[in-house]
């Protein structure tokens, strides 16, 4: 694997171990997969599966035990937390069960938040990024909810706000970890469809968004152009 | 859970292992920490203050002279040691007056003369040496007949030694002794010639006691306290006017009052450590509630009751209130070294070690801070929903505002109450603070409000930060009073007091007298004069002094007893120094009737009062005051009230009446003037040319009272420091409670690609605003302080001094922000996937 490879993600031998209370305890083993720029891949497990801690790794939030993953050419290893950090900013998007907002923030200021952490866009006046930040809400359809505070949205609201929040900065890879499950089935629908819709046919110019999508519901998986499935830290 | 598996166990038992589990988590140990800060506080002054109450009920007897004494101007009846030994009491005669002493080479001063009967002293030990650098001496009866004891300072005047002779009226007396201490001389700072002490039985051969002598006859009676008890009751039936019974409440009455007033404030100061420690408690109690939501609801839905859930909480923090209590206690105990050393030297000797009443005072601080702040959040736990254990949604009621505010205003009014001793004072304090606080928040919250424009300015971090405050508004207003009141008690002290010490030293001219002389016998004002401007000096103005006791006012007799106010009882028991003059003095204003010499008024008659004295007395112009001087009664109504600036350093009466009306009467002459430095030495030459003449340097008297002053505010700062480490613990508990919010939101940044300077400048910015605001509050309160005291209490101009605002609000910025950084950096160690896939 290379620089130049068209791969966004990889990763070769993965391997989590944490120490329970009866000794070691294995959550990941063998791990190897590769995934290409603008593809949709579904991680997709049962409860305990270890496919969360698994999009966990493939995005530099946590190392592995051992094992290589790089993301965007970028051996994660290599990295220490800050430099981990630095590669995500404006490139890597999430989406994630509970939402994750600031609650402090306002949806407008949420959804600015990865402009205002992307060293690329250092220079850029704030008007040019609260645009930004508009459209991205204009596009989850929630302009009009701007000023609002994340307890005064509902919870679909509030996932439509992180996904706006996720692509707003054209992100090559997005994460989603279980986007759906804390909604209903109906909104859980939309959101979907928001989500897939978005990371196909991004607002700039530039490549479409790689989508990896953790989770458990084999239907909202058979969307995606392929399907790793993942069954007690081991690919099936 | 834990209830269920101890039933049937000790429940002391249970409630120990509960605790000690319960002890892992931050919640309790801020309540802990809070508590071991206000008990250190209040207890380091109440060890210190019991160890100075029994310093000064050890002294009373010993600085009254014995266990009961009367004072009088007139010889006391020769019968009453024989009554007195019925009672089976010792007894003592003493008699004090000033008179000039001679040495054999002609050196003269002014001096104390005591003269003791052998048995005194009844209470304590005289101290003196035999030889000026001997070993100290301990005696328990005066000087023998035909000797002296000097003090050293009147031995340096006459320059003589131990052994040498002294000429006291018509006596010859051997110098035997150099006085150290006397135990039951007061501190009156007037009383400032030296002492010579003598036999009683030589006073009368003296040939000094006369008609017109200024003499001070004591009398001091000893022994079991039934005897006392039934000597005192007989002793009211034959007590005549001018003859005053004292107690061992009189003894040293100024010092008593002061210590009293210093110990009140003290233990005031000491409160609002409490009262901030209360809040950080509120705050703890709070987040521990919350966190114990969901094992309270699992208790609940394996059948505990609401009481048995509280109560096993209730007993929890009980447990650890009464250990943080106890390290509270040890610190305090240990902190009361350093307040001994700092005011210790208002009392002489060593003060002896406390008793248990501190010990009691401070547990009892503890707990009622404790209940009073905690309770109302921990009642919440017994109202969980045993629902909850399906539907997280179902939180714990929320607290009652009233609840929580009654709560906390009963205690700390409960503790106010016990600490000023006095239900008018603790009401005040009580409504003071609350309205301060009421102040402070409002201001807090405007602050907080008013930041919100800054958000859209600058960067992410500054938003993150003050996006922070203004979303924990309750929270954060909190803080900013806690840490307002820390910084302003620091900044009054530090800043405002210098200021104003500054600006009272300003207000004295340069020229202001510096030094007073009294005593200045008639026929020899032309010669002081004369001799003063041949020194090089201003030529002085002499002030007649007469002394005289007011007797009626209008045609009532005035008795000290028909007084409430004890400084007006003493007012009238003491004689007033009354002076006449032509014109008015020049440093005083007429501003109420005319003076003497006003058309159509007999210039022989009328009085000039002093405003503060019409009012005190309840006087008005044409009122008729009598005052006996010499043993005659002189009669005149009130014709001028006059203004007088006590700080002017000049002389000033109370009482002025027209020359007519005393220039016959027995007088001595006074004056004020500045003495330069460099002049002190030969001042003191040409004074021994009037050795009845005593200089009273007034410098030196400033000194000293700034010297307590600046005992009594270090003391004071001192005790403002467990304050402002009781702010700190009101950060720590905020920082604490908001711990599980901060450390999600760090990881979501850290997730989005922030690196750690961000979110370390966004905490860095919350912190510092935080302080920013806390400081720039304190600083203009301070200043408002600063400008109320000179303009109502000192009467002078104050002018702002920017270092109030530079320190106020640099130190609270850096202060705030580091001490928030230090409390929150450990945020940022965690990886995000672990924190973000935790537990909400």
């Amino acid at each position: 694997m290379d620089a130049s490879s068209s791969f966004v993600l990889e990763a070769r031998d993965l391997e989590q171990r944490i120490n329970g209370p009866s000794g070691p305890l294995d959550i990941l083993r063998g791990i190897s997969l590769a995934v290409q720029a603008g593809e949709t891949v579904a991680i997709l497990g049962a409860s305990g599966s270890g496919k969360s801690t698994l999009l966990g790794l493939l995005a530099g939030l946590d190392a592995p035990s051992a094992g290589e993953v790089r993301l965007l050419g970028q051996t994660i290893s290599e990295l220490n937390e800050d430099g981990r950090a630095a590669l995500r900013a404006g490139r890597v998007g999430f989406v994630f069960q509970s939402f994750q907002l600031l609650p402090a923030l306002t949806a407008m200021e949420n959804t600015l938040l990865p402009l205002e952490l992307n060293p690329a866009h250092a220079g850029r006046d704030q008007e040019t990024l609260s645009l930004w930040a508009e459209q991205a809400l204009e596009r989850v359809g929630l302009s009009e909810r701007a000023a609002h505070y994340p307890h005064q949205l509902s919870g679909g609201e509030q996932q439509r706000v992180a996904i706006a929040r996720a692509i707003v900065d054209h992100p090559a890879v997005l994460f989603a970890d279980e986007p759906t499950g804390n909604l209903d089935g109906k909104t859980g629908h939309r959101i979907i469809e928001l989500l897939f819709g978005l990371a196909r046919h991004p607002d700039r110019d530039g490549p479409a968004t790689a989508l990896v999508l953790v989770t458990h519901d084999p239907e909202i998986a058979g969307q995606c152009d392929r399907i790793i499935s993942i069954q007690d830290g081991v690919l099936a | 859970m834990t209830l269920t598996r101890n039933r049937g166990r000790g429940p002391l038992r249970a409630l120990l292992r509960g605790t000690w589990r319960e002890w892992r988590s931050a919640e309790l140990r801020v309540l802990a920490a809070a508590l071991v800060v206000a008990v250190a506080a209040v207890a380091a002054v109440g060890f210190f203050t019991d160890r100075v109450d029994r310093g000064m009920a050890q002294q009373a007897t010993a600085l009254l002279g014995g266990d009961l004494a009367v004072v009088s101007d007139n010889p006391l009846p020769a019968g009453w040691p024989a009554e007195a030994a019925e009672y089976g009491l010792e007894t003592a005669r003493t008699a004090s007056l000033p008179s000039v002493v001679f040495s054999t080479d002609d050196e003269s001063r002014l001096a104390a003369l005591r003269a003791v009967e052998s048995s005194w002293p009844l209470k304590g030990e005289a101290r003196i040496r035999p030889g000026r650098d001997a070993d100290e001496q301990t005696r328990d009866l005066g000087p023998e007949p035909g000797t002296a004891w000097l003090e050293p300072a009147l031995l340096d005047a006459l320059r003589i030694e131990t052994g040498d002779r002294v000429e006291v009226g018509d006596l010859d007396l051997e110098v035997t002794g150099v006085i150290t201490h006397e135990p039951d001389r007061g501190s009156n700072l007037l009383d400032i010639a030296p002492r010579l002490m003598l036999a009683f039985d030589d006073l009368e051969a003296s040939g000094l006691i006369g008609p017109g002598s200024r003499v001070r006859y004591e009398f001091f009676a000893a022994g079991p306290s039934a005897g006392v008890e039934g000597f005192r009751g007989w002793l009211e039936d034959e007590l005549e006017s001018g003859q005053r019974l004292l107690g061992l409440e009189d003894a040293n009455p100024e010092l008593r009052t002061a210590i009293e007033r210093a110990e009140r404030f003290l233990g005031l100061a000491s409160l609002m450590a409490v009262l901030l420690a209360g809040a950080a408690i509120a705050v703890a109690a709070h987040h521990f509630a919350q966190r114990r939501a969901d094992p309270a609801a699992v208790m609940r839905a394996l059948g505990a009751s609401g009481r048995q859930v509280l109560l096993t909480y209730f007993g929890r923090v009980v447990l650890v209130a009464l250990v943080a209590s106890g390290i509270g206690l040890a610190i305090g105990f240990a902190a009361q070294f350093v307040l001994a050393a700092l005011l210790g030297d208002w009392l002489a000797g060593d003060l002896p070690p406390p008793g248990w009443r501190p010990v009691i005072a401070g547990i009892g601080v503890g707990m009622i801070t404790a209940v009073g702040f905690a309770l109302p959040a921990l009642l919440r736990i017994g109202q969980v929903s045993p629902l909850r254990v399906l539907r997280r949604d179902l939180g714990l009621p929320p607290t009652s505002v009233w609840l929580s505010g009654a709560l906390a205003l009963l205690a700390f009014g409960g503790l106010l109450y016990w600490q000023a001793a006095d239900p008018g004072l603790a009401a005040w304090v009580l409504l003071g603070t609350a309205l301060a606080i009421a102040l402070l928040s409002v201001l807090g919250m405007a602050l907080v409000l008013a930041l919100r424009p800054l958000r859209n300015r600058g960067g992410m971090a500054l938003r993150f930060g003050l996006a922070n405050l203004s979303r924990r508004g309750g929270l954060s207003a909190v803080q900013l009073v806690a840490f307002s009141v820390g910084i302003l008690a620091l900044l009054l002290l530090a800043i405002v007091r210098v200021d104003l010490l500054e600006a009272w030293d300003a207000s004295i001219p340069e020229d202001a007298p510096n030094q007073f002389f009294i005593n200045i016998q008639p026929g020899q004002e032309q010669a002081f004069a004369d001799r003063v401007e041949a020194a090089g000096l201003e030529r002085p103005q002499l002030d007649p002094m007469i002394r005289g006791r007011l007797i009626e006012i209008n045609d009532d007799r005035v008795r000290p007893e028909d007084f409430d106010d004890d400084r007006d009882r003493r007012l009238v028991d003491r004689e007033f120094n009354l002076s006449y003059a032509e014109t008015p003095p020049e440093h005083n204003r007429i501003v109420d009737g005319h003076w003497f010499d006003a058309q159509g008024q007999d210039p022989d008659t009328g009085w000039s009062v002093e405003a503060g004295l019409m009012e005190r007395f309840d006087l008005e112009i044409g009122d008729y005051l009598t005052f006996r001087v010499g043993g005659q009664a002189i009669r005149s109504p009130i014709t001028s009230v006059r203004e007088v600036n006590w700080d002017s350093f000049q002389v000033n009466f109370f009482v002025i009446g027209p020359p007519g009306l005393l220039d016959e009467q027995p007088r001595t002459f006074i004056t004020a003037m500045h003495v330069p430095d460099d002049q002190r030495s030969a001042q003191n030459q040409w004074l021994r040319e009037f050795p009845a003449v005593s200089a009273i340097d007034v410098s030196a008297i400033l000194a000293q009272v700034r010297d307590v002053m600046d005992q009594a505010t270090r003391a004071v700062e001192y005790v403002f420091l467990f304050t402002l480490i009781a702010g700190l613990t009101v950060l720590y508990a905020a920082v604490q409670a908001t711990r599980d919010v901060r450390r999600r939101e760090a990881a979501l940044l850290r997730t989005l690609g922030a690196r750690r300077e961000h979110i370390r400048n966004g905490l860095l910015a919350e912190f510092g605003a935080l302080g920013l605001l806390a400081g720039l509050l304190a600083a203009v309160i301070a200043t408002a302080v600063g400008a109320l005291l000179a303009w109502q209490v000192f009467e002078f101009d104050y002018s702002v001094n920017p270092l109030t605002f530079v320190y106020g609000i640099g130190g609270g910025t850096l202060g705030i922000a580091l001490a928030g950084w230090l409390g929150t950096r450990r945020v940022l160690d965690q990886a995000p996937l672990a924190v973000l896939r935790g537990p909400e």
